[in-house]
């Protein structure tokens, strides 16, 4: 990897001062899994690395009043293990534990889960975010088995890695980014973008923000995630879905179902969330819930598999969630 | 194409690795004849000249500067360039090439090393970030008489055959049992996910991981 320059600032003011308004020139270092191998491959050249771990302020899980914090730079193992994320979030345990190898869970963090770059092999063998040669996308002619069913128009066809993604986003969560000049809080579906030129990027962190908490309102919901995958081992998901149910007595008065690994983002399934509203889970609601989730995918020439997995999923997490086993 | 996700291992080179052996001469024996941290190293041997730690919160590098591991209960003093990964300065700057590398992008294991308490991979751990932690190697766990439990087991049910991923399974299995000292045969499969044997010795793997828990029982685990 090229040579850079490092530091490891002990406060998050410190950390944000380091950092610059453009791309490319500092990066941040938390788990190190996918920005190290990036600047193996030379996907990242930056000039500085920021490491982010020897912050105190972006570790720790607590619960108050308003809800969860869950520090960026708590490792997936962290939050596997913590007891009130198991009791009131086994949806977020689930997405952690799919991450099927115990040193990635051991050094990931949940803000790197956030943050990580596409596994798209277009791009990550050089042909850019969009994996375009002259001008031109060659994923929908080419080999894109594991790319987007669902918001694939283009020029984006890639999938988000995100495993806590749609977990996060199904729970009504928020992330708070920092800046030297401020702070705000985002919505965790507002954080997933679809870049629209090689120059964006797939989440709305700016360049010079550091994102140090994810915030999970306290709101009582059974919630699961369920993933589909090719090998059991490490490696990501085809498809998941993760759904968090308010429930009045035993019908769901409101749902979220969130689908991850099938679009450029977590991709909201909301003819699925409107058909669960005043309903009890059952088998077959459960199966029309993953129909109405899918029935607007568009899948490309290889990958129209994943269409009746991710379907799959959405009944098994809503089953899961609703028997309270995740 | 290769496949998904992971198990990418690029073709490509990485043009700054210094290279090792290509004149007959390794740059690791090399050092060791000559003595690492000699003030007679000529340019081109360190990668740099060791420069001042830095203020607190301020950048260093990208020349090579001192840092300090702790590797199995001992403190080493060594000279790196920031981007030097901990398996890279375990195997080049301390001759200690019990950690593979292999795939060198957090996919396939060979590299794995107890870090704090925990497996991790040595390949994405920056090794003037590993500074402060207690590391253990493969190295660490026994000796060529007295054996750990875990390498003992793997010889009893034959699980290895090239051995190139036996270090990293060997210390992966350890940090499992010792966060595990009694697990079923499908937590020993879950909690060698981030492990990889092309030769397919799983068989045996999990074999010696159960027999290895039951060894280790009552404290005769190193």
């Amino acid at each position: 990897m090229q040579a850079f320059e490092y530091a490891s600032p002990t406060t998050v003011k410190e950390a944000a001062a380091l950092l610059q308004n453009k791309w490319g020139e500092v990066d941040v270092l938390a788990g190190g899994t996918d920005q190290l191998t990036l600047m193996k491959e030379r996907l990242a050249t930056p000039s500085k690395l920021v490491n982010v771990k020897g912050i105190k302020e972006l570790g720790g899980i607590s619960a108050g009043k308003a809800g969860f914090r869950i520090g960026a730079a708590v490792t997936l193992d962290e939050l596997m293990e913590n007891a009130e994320v198991r009791k009131n979030y086994p949806s977020l345990v689930a997405a952690a534990r799919g991450v099927s190898s115990p040193q990635i869970r051991n050094m990931g963090t949940v803000g790197g889960d956030l943050c990580q770059r596409p596994r798209c092999w277009y791009y990550r063998n050089g042909f850019g975010l969009l994996g375009t040669k002259d001008g031109k996308s060659l994923i929908p002619g080419g080999e894109n088995r594991y790319h987007a069913i669902l918001g694939n128009s283009g020029p984006a066809y890639f999938v988000s890695a995100s495993s806590l993604g749609p977990a996060l986003i199904s729970l009504g969560a928020k992330v708070k980014l920092v800046s030297a000049s401020g702070s705000r809080e985002v919505a965790a579906d507002k954080f997933f973008v679809t870049p629209q030129n090689e120059n964006s990027r797939e989440i709305a962190l700016l360049p010079n923000e550091l994102l140090t908490e994810i915030l999970i309102p306290r709101e009582a919901t059974k919630n699961a995630t369920y993933e589909l995958r090719q090998k059991e081992a490490l490696d990501w998901p085809l498809v998941s879905a993760s759904v968090a149910l308010k429930m009045k007595g035993s019908t769901v008065a409101s749902a979220r179902v969130v689908l991850g690994h099938v679009a450029p983002t977590p991709w909201a399934a909301s003819q699925a969330e409107q058909l669960l509203a005043g309903k009890s889970i059952t088998e077959s609601v459960a199966e029309e819930a993953g129909k109405a989730a899918l029935a607007s995918a568009t899948p490309l020439s290889q990958n129209a598999y994943k269409v009746q997995l991710a379907r799959v999923a959405v009944k098994r997490a809503l089953l899961a969630a609703a028997s309270g086993r995740a | 194409m290769g496949t998904k996700g992971r198990c990418l291992v690029s073709s490509r080179k990485d043009p700054d690795v210094p290279k090792t052996g290509q004149s007959g001469l390794s740059r690791r024996g090399f050092m060791q004849g000559i003595g690492v941290g000699s003030g007679a190293l000529g340019a081109g041997i360190l990668e740099n000249e060791a420069q001042a730690a830095p203020p607190p919160g301020g950048f260093s590098g990208p020349a090579a500067v001192p840092i300090t591991l702790r590797i199995n209960g001992k403190s080493t003093n060594l000279t790196v360039e920031p981007r030097v990964t901990l398996v890279d300065a375990l195997r080049n700057h301390l001759d200690m090439t019990g950690a593979k590398k292999v795939c060198d992008r957090a996919t396939c294991g060979a590299c794995t090393v107890i870090m704090s308490g925990k497996v991790v991979y040595a390949c994405s751990v920056l090794a003037i970030d590993a500074q402060g932690k207690d590391i253990q190697t493969i190295e660490g766990i026994g000796s060529g008489n007295k054996p750990h439990p875990v390498s003992v087991a793997f010889v009893h049910n034959d699980a290895q055959q090239c051995g190139y991923c036996t270090p990293g399974f060997v210390m992966a299995a350890k940090g499992f049992l010792d966060r595990n000292p009694n697990p079923t045969f499908e937590q020993v499969e879950k909690g060698l996910g981030g492990n990889l044997c092309r030769c397919g010795t799983y068989v045996g793997v999990r074999q010696a991981v159960l027999e290895a828990a039951k060894e280790m029982k009552g404290g005769k685990n190193a």
